[in-house]
């Protein structure tokens, strides 16, 4: 797995949340696209695969967003904007995997409303010693009419190794 | 493609010679705004890291490109995967899809992206509509 640290929202801890509504919208299409090398979508209104990942633009609580007035973990004056006493609460958890499932395609007009909620648990032992506490998280998309368009499974991994962990 | 067989092979190069900016590129679009991407300061001093590296889902983002630019994005109804190894700014990935199965107008395929050194960074799987 990637040994890369993501913070995990709140959802996959409190049980099934429904998000504001993420408009998809055509300049942020083809932002993303271009981000993702891919030049096919300046020519038709299909977002790719991955775009739904963009849905935290839209998620009010998302971790990975600094927010005005508050502190930030990445540089500024010092190297992180975290104090000694500051906990952070994904420490630990590693970005394992992700799945798309798509029932229909997502088009620029889309208005997908995500919900969140906590998937299968299960553990295994780490090469390197330790057990490993896998998780998903399942957000499924629907849009304006309903309709189920789409469903992410994000699989994350708590590691008992790493410090500030709450396995 | 208009009608892939089982066994058929793809192979695509993703990026030649990844940049930081393309990494802050995919920050920005995708709102994921970790510093370990974006941050040398914090990616090195704080989280020990030798500089910053791509999020995992740029990587698969570019790999679904694969699947995309082959079968087009309107027929994309499964992608997903693992994430195996990090990719660095100068890194050079490419894409490897072998169709495994084709049955009821759909195309299962086994994707692997590796980087210069041949070294697996993701591995998944995609499922596409095919034509007829």
């Amino acid at each position: 797995m990637e040994p890369a640290p993501i913070r995990v929202p709140r959802h996959a801890y409190l049980g099934a949340v429904t998000l504001p509504p993420f408009p998809v919208e055509a300049l942020h299409v083809r932002t993303f696209a271009r981000a993702i090398g891919d030049e096919n979508v300046e020519l038709d209104d299909v977002a790719p695969p991955t775009f739904l990942m963009a849905a935290a633009h839209t998620d009010p609580d998302y971790p990975l967003r600094p927010t005005t007035g508050e502190r930030w973990y990445g540089s500024g004056r010092e190297a992180t904007g975290y104090g000694p006493d500051d906990v952070d609460p994904a420490a630990g958890v590693l970005y394992a995997e992700q799945h798309f499932d798509f029932v229909r395609p997502v088009r620029v007009g889309d208005r997908l409303t995500p919900t969140e909620r906590p998937g299968r648990t299960w553990e295994k032992d780490g090469r390197r010693g330790g057990r490993l506490a896998f998780f998903e998280l399942i957000t499924e998309f629907h849009d304006a009419f309903g309709e189920l368009v789409a469903t992410g499974t994000l699989v994350g991994v708590r590691t008992s190794q790493q410090p500030g962990v709450e396995a | 493609m208009s009608s892939p067989k089982v066994g058929t092979l793809l192979e695509q190069v993703l990026v030649d010679d990844l940049t930081r900016t393309r990494i802050v590129q995919y920050a920005g679009a995708s709102g994921d705004f970790n510093p370990l991407h974006t941050d040398a300061t914090y990616a090195v001093e704080v989280a020990g890291f030798p500089g910053v590296f791509a999020h995992g889902m740029l990587t698969m983002g570019m790999t679904g490109r694969i699947l995309t630019d082959t079968f087009g994005a309107d027929s994309v109804r499964h992608f997903g995967g693992r994430f195996l190894a990090q990719v660095w700014p100068g890194d050079t990935l490419t894409a490897r899809a072998e169709v495994t199965s084709v049955e009821d107008g759909r195309a299962t395929l086994d994707v692997t992206t590796l980087n210069q050194d041949g070294v697996p960074v993701f591995v998944g799987r995609g499922v596409v509509t095919i034509a007829g």
